[in-house]
C-alpha cells in the first residue's frame, strides 16, 4: 500500500516539516553547539539543560492536551504560583502532605477553568485569562506577598536529587510525557479529547461526555502546572509566588506549537511538545554560552514560532 | 434587453469544482414586481444572487441593470448602484442601537465631525415610521424581537435609493404576525416601483405576495411564469423535479415492499414537540420494524423534528418517550443510552471527525463498551471495526486511514457503523443518501430495508421523494413546522405527498 501511495502522491514537504521539523531543528542546534560551543557535550551541561526544561515541559504536556480540545490554558503560571505559595503553609505537616495540598489546589483551579468552559460556555482564552490574573493575586495573598525559604530535605530532593544518575525532575517529565502519550493513543479519554477538538458538534451528537472530558483536561493541566510549581520551588529552595511560572504559559504554548500540534484542535503531538520545549531551552542555552545578548535568543525563538505556525497553515489548507 | 426590465439576467452559467451550479439561467425583474425565486437545496438560488451582486463572476452570460450590462466588484458596489440584499441571518450589530444600525457606516455628522445623534434618531424614527414600525430607536437592537430586527435590516437596505431588493428567505425565523408586517413592507416596495426578488421555501408566501415565480432545479431554469397561472401542485412537482401527470415508479431505489410492523407499543414516541417558530406540535410514533418517512420541503421542520427527538436541539414543549422513559429534556448521550441513534444531515459539520481514523470514527460512541479500565481493548476494537467494514462494505485502504480521505458515501457508511454498533432500537437517518454516489446510495437503501426487517425502527428523512415513498411504511408530511398529513400503505405515492405539501 505504501508503495502505491508513494507513487501516486507527491512528497508532502510541509507535512514532513510539520511532523519532523522540531527534530531537525534540535539536530541543527546540537550540531552547531558541538562544533562551536566549548564544553557543550559534557554530562554536566546536558544534565543542566534537562533539569532546567523540566517545569516548562511538564506544563507544556498539559497545555498540549488542552489545545487538542481546541482550548487553551493561560492560567498555568498562576497555578504554579498558588502551588508554590501553599507549600510553606503546610510544610510543617511534612513534605508529602504539603505537596498533596499544592496538587489539589492545581486540580481545583483546573476544575474551575473546565467548568467555565464546559458549562458556562466561555471561550477558553477568556475563562483562563481570568484565572491568570486572579490566581497570581490569590497566591500573593496566601504568601503575604513574600518569598519564603524552605529547608525541607524531601522537598529539596525532588529538584536536586538523582535516581540511578538521572535527576528526579527529569524522570518526572519523562513519566508525564509517557503517560500522556499512552493516554492519547490508547485510552478512551484520549480518543474523546481528539474527537472534541476535531469536531465538537459531531462529538456531542455521538453521545460523548463532552463536558466531563473538557473538565478532565483542564484538571490535568492544573495538576501538571501545580507539579511544575512544586518542582520549581524545590529547585530554588524557596517559594516565590511573585515570579515562579511568570509567563510560562507563553513558553508552554510555544513548545506545543513548535512541536507540531495545531491550535485548531483535533490533533496532538505529545513527544513533539517535549521536543519543542527542549528546542527552546537549547536555543536559550546556546545564546548564553556564545555570550550573545538575551534578545538574540528571543528573536531566534520568535522566528521559529512563526515558521512553525506557517508550516501548519500550509498543511491545513490541503 | 427587455425594454421595461430593471434587472435582466441572461443565460448565465457558473461552474464550481466539478459542479455546474448554474446552467443558462435567465431572470427578468420589472419595476413594481415581486418575483419569487424557489428551489430545493443546491438548486442554484444562492449562486444566482451572488452573480447578481458581484460576489461571483459568471462563466458566461450577462447581467443587465437599468439598461446597461454590469459586473459589480462586490455587494458594496451593487448596493451603491441600487441593488440591496437582505440576507437570511440578520447581519446587523446587535449591541448597537436601532438608529445606530440603520445608519451604520454612514452616520450623520455635525460640523465637528462627530456623530449627530439627535439628527440620527429623528431620521431613524421617520424611516421606521414609513414602514409602520414603532420602536424606541435608541434601544439596543439585540434586545428586540427577530421580526423587528429583520425590519430594521430591510429599512437599512432601503435607506439607500434601491431599485432592486433581494430578500433571501426573509421570513424563515419570523412569527406569523411578523411575517404579515414584512409582507406589508414588500407591498410598499411594490408601490414605490422597486423590483423585489423574493427567495423563499414557503409556498403560501409565493401565492400571497408575488406576481411571478421562477423555479430553479439543479442549476437549471425549471419554470418561470405568472403566479396566478401556476398551479400549486405543479409548482411543488417542478421544485422536486417530478412530472405530476406521470409519476412513475422506475425502480431506481432498492427498497422492497412493506415490512411487517410489530404490534404493541411504539419504541419511540414523540408528543407535541414545539419550538417557535420552526416547530409546532409535532407528534411521531415509531414501532419496531417500521420505517417512518418524514417528507416536506426544505425548512418544513424535518431536521428540527428529529433533532428535537434526539435531544440535540431545545424544545419549548413536548415529550419524547424512548426505552420506556418519558422525558421533556434529552441530550444526545441520554438518547443514545435509551436506544436512539441518529446519523445527522450535515456529514461534515456534525458527523465525521476528519482527523481521526476510520477505526476511531466507528468506535467513537462505543468506547465505554470496548474499554477495560479506561484503555481501549485493541482486540475488541479491531473485531468490531472489521465486522462493520465488511458488513457495510466500507471501502478503505486500511482502518487506520483518516476518515477525511474517504468519499462521501463511505463517510456516510462510517457514520452508520458508528451508530449501528450501539445496537439501537430506533435509527434516525437525516438525508442518508444525499450527495453520495449511486452505488453507495443503493447499498444504504438496501441496508435500511434490512435493518427494519431485523426489527429496528427507522425514521427516514429525504429530499428525494422517491426514496421516502418507496422506503417508508408510513409518511409524515411536514409543512411550516407542523404535520400537514400522514400517509399509510398504498396511500403513499409521490403525488399524494406533493398534494399534502401544496394543500
Amino acid at each position: 500500500m505504501s508503495l502505491v501511495q508513494a507513487v501516486r502522491r507527491p512528497v508532502d514537504v510541509t507535512g514532513l516539516f510539520q511532523v519532523g521539523g522540531v527534530y531537525v531543528a534540535i539536530a541543527v542546534v546540537l550540531v552547531f553547539n558541538l562544533l562551536f560551543t566549548p564544553n557543550f557535550a559534557t554530562a554536566a551541561n546536558l544534565r543542566l539543560q534537562l533539569v532546567q526544561v523540566a517545569p516548562v515541559a511538564i506544563v507544556a504536556i498539559g497545555m498540549a492536551l488542552v489545545i487538542a480540545t481546541e482550548g487553551i490554558d493561560l492560567s498555568v503560571g498562576s497555578t504554579m504560583a498558588i502551588s508554590a505559595a501553599l507549600l510553606p503553609l503546610y510544610i510543617g505537616y511534612g513534605a508529602w502532605p504539603a505537596i498533596g495540598i499544592a496538587l489539589l489546589a492545581g486540580a481545583v483551579v483546573g476544575a474551575v477553568n473546565g467548568s467555565l468552559v464546559a458549562f458556562a460556555g466561555m471561550q477558553p482564552i477568556i475563562a483562563t485569562l481570568g484565572l491568570l490574573v486572579a490566581g497570581r493575586g490569590l497566591a500573593l495573598v496566601i504568601a503575604d506577598g513574600r518569598l519564603t525559604e524552605l529547608f525541607d530535605p524531601t522537598l529539596a530532593g525532588l529538584g536536586n536529587a538523582s535516581l540511578l544518575g538521572v535527576p528526579v525532575s527529569v524522570l518526572l517529565f519523562l513519566a508525564v510525557t509517557a503517560a500522556a502519550g499512552l493516554t492519547v493513543r490508547y485510552a478512551a479519554v484520549g480518543r474523546r479529547i481528539l474527537a472534541i477538538g476535531g469536531n465538537r458538534p459531531a462529538a456531542t451528537l455521538a453521545g460523548l461526555p463532552v463536558r466531563r472530558t473538557l473538565i478532565t483536561v483542564y484538571v490535568l493541566s492544573g495538576l501538571l502546572a501545580a507539579a511544575a510549581g512544586v518542582l520549581s520551588t524545590s529547585r530554588q529552595g524557596a517559594s516565590d509566588p511573585s515570579f515562579v511560572g511568570l509567563l510560562i504559559e507563553l513558553s508552554a504554548i510555544t513548545a506545543v506549537v513548535v512541536g507540531g500540534t495545531p491550535l485548531s484542535g483535533g490533533r496532538v503531538r505529545i513527544l513533539g511538545t517535549l521536543m519543542g520545549a527542549l528546542l527552546m531551552q537549547l536555543i536559550t542555552a546556546t545564546v548564553i554560552q556564545q555570550n550573545l545578548p538575551d534578545s538574540t535568543a528571543r528573536m531566534i525563538q520568535a522566528g521559529i514560532i512563526i515558521a512553525a505556525v506557517y508550516v501548519q497553515r500550509g498543511r491545513s489548507r490541503t | 434587453m427587455t425594454p421595461d426590465a430593471t434587472l435582466e439576467v441572461r443565460e448565465v452559467r457558473k461552474h464550481f469544482a466539478g459542479v455546474q451550479a448554474l446552467d443558462n439561467v435567465d431572470l427578468i425583474l420589472r419595476p413594481g414586481e415581486v418575483h419569487a425565486l424557489v428551489g430545493e437545496n443546491g438548486a442554484g438560488k444562492s449562486t444566482l444572487i451572488k452573480l447578481i451582486t458581484g460576489v461571483h463572476r459568471p462563466d458566461g452570460g450577462a447581467v443587465h441593470y437599468r439598461g446597461a450590462p454590469v459586473a459589480f466588484s462586490g455587494p458594496r458596489e451593487a448596493q451603491a448602484a441600487g441593488i440591496s440584499t437582505i440576507y437570511q441571518e440578520v447581519n446587523l450589530v446587535p449591541q448597537r442601537s436601532v438608529a445606530g444600525n440603520l445608519f451604520l457606516g454612514r452616520e450623520p455628522v455635525n460640523r465637528f465631525g462627530l456623530i449627530d445623534r439627535r439628527r440620527m434618531h429623528r431620521e431613524a424614527r421617520d424611516i421606521l415610521a414609513r414602514y409602520g414600525i414603532t420602536v424606541d430607536v435608541r434601544s439596543r437592537l439585540g434586545e428586540l424581537g427577530l421580526g423587528v430586527q429583520q425590519m430594521v435590516a430591510v429599512a437599512r437596505a432601503l435607506a439607500t435609493d434601491a431599485h432592486v431588493v433581494i430578500m433571501d428567505e426573509p421570513t424563515s425565523s419570523l412569527e406569523p404576525r411578523e411575517v404579515d408586517l414584512l409582507l406589508d413592507v414588500v407591498d410598499l416596495l411594490r408601490q414605490r416601483q422597486v423590483a423585489v426578488l423574493y427567495v423563499t421555501h414557503k409556498l403560501d408566501e409565493v401565492f400571497r405576495a408575488c406576481e411571478r415565480v421562477t423555479v430553479l432545479r439543479d442549476g437549471r431554469l425549471a419554470h418561470t411564469g405568472e403566479v396566478a397561472a401556476t398551479d400549486r401542485l405543479r409548482l411543488v412537482a417542478t421544485m422536486l423535479g417530478r412530472d405530476v401527470d406521470f409519476v412513475r415508479r422506475h425502480g431506481a431505489t432498492t427498497f422492497t415492499d412493506e415490512h411487517r410492523t410489530a404490534a404493541g407499543p411504539p419504541v419511540l414516541r414523540a408528543e407535541g414537540l414545539t419550538r417557535a417558530p420552526r416547530l409546532r406540535d409535532v407528534s411521531l410514533d415509531v414501532h419496531a420494524g417500521e420505517v417512518v418517512g418524514l417528507a416536506g420541503l426544505l425548512g418544513s421542520g424535518r431536521t428540527e423534528t428529529v433533532k428535537a427527538v434526539f435531544g440535540a436541539a431545545p424544545v419549548d414543549a413536548g415529550t419524547v418517550t424512548v426505552g420506556g422513559l418519558r422525558k421533556k429534556r434529552w441530550d444526545p448521550a441520554a438518547a443514545i443510552r435509551g436506544g436512539l441513534a441518529m446519523v445527522p444531515e450535515d456529514r461534515k459539520a456534525e458527523g465525521v471527525i476528519p482527523e481521526l481514523s476510520v477505526r476511531d470514527n466507528i468506535v467513537l460512541a462505543a468506547l465505554p463498551r470496548l474499554s477495560v479500565a479506561g484503555f481501549v481493548s485493541e482486540r475488541r476494537r479491531a473485531q468490531l471495526v472489521d465486522t462493520f467494514v465488511e458488513r457495510l462494505r466500507i471501502k478503505v485502504a486500511s482502518p487506520a486511514q483518516k476518515v477525511r480521505e474517504l468519499s462521501g458515501g463511505n463517510q456516510q457508511k462510517v457514520l452508520l457503523a458508528r451508530m449501528l454498533c450501539l445496537h439501537p432500537k430506533v435509527l434516525i437517518l437525516d438525508e442518508p443518501t444525499r450527495g453520495i454516489d449511486v452505488g453507495a446510495k443503493a447499498e444504504i437503501q438496501a441496508l435500511i430495508d434490512d435493518l427494519a426487517e431485523q426489527g429496528l425502527g427507522v425514521v427516514l428523512i429525504s429530499s428525494d421523494l422517491e426514496e421516502v415513498v418507496e422506503g417508508a411504511d408510513r409518511v409524515l408530511v411536514l409543512r411550516d413546522g407542523a404535520v400537514a398529513g400522514v400517509l399509510h400503505g398504498d396511500g403513499i405515492t409521490e403525488e399524494a405527498v406533493m398534494r399534502v405539501i401544496a394543500s
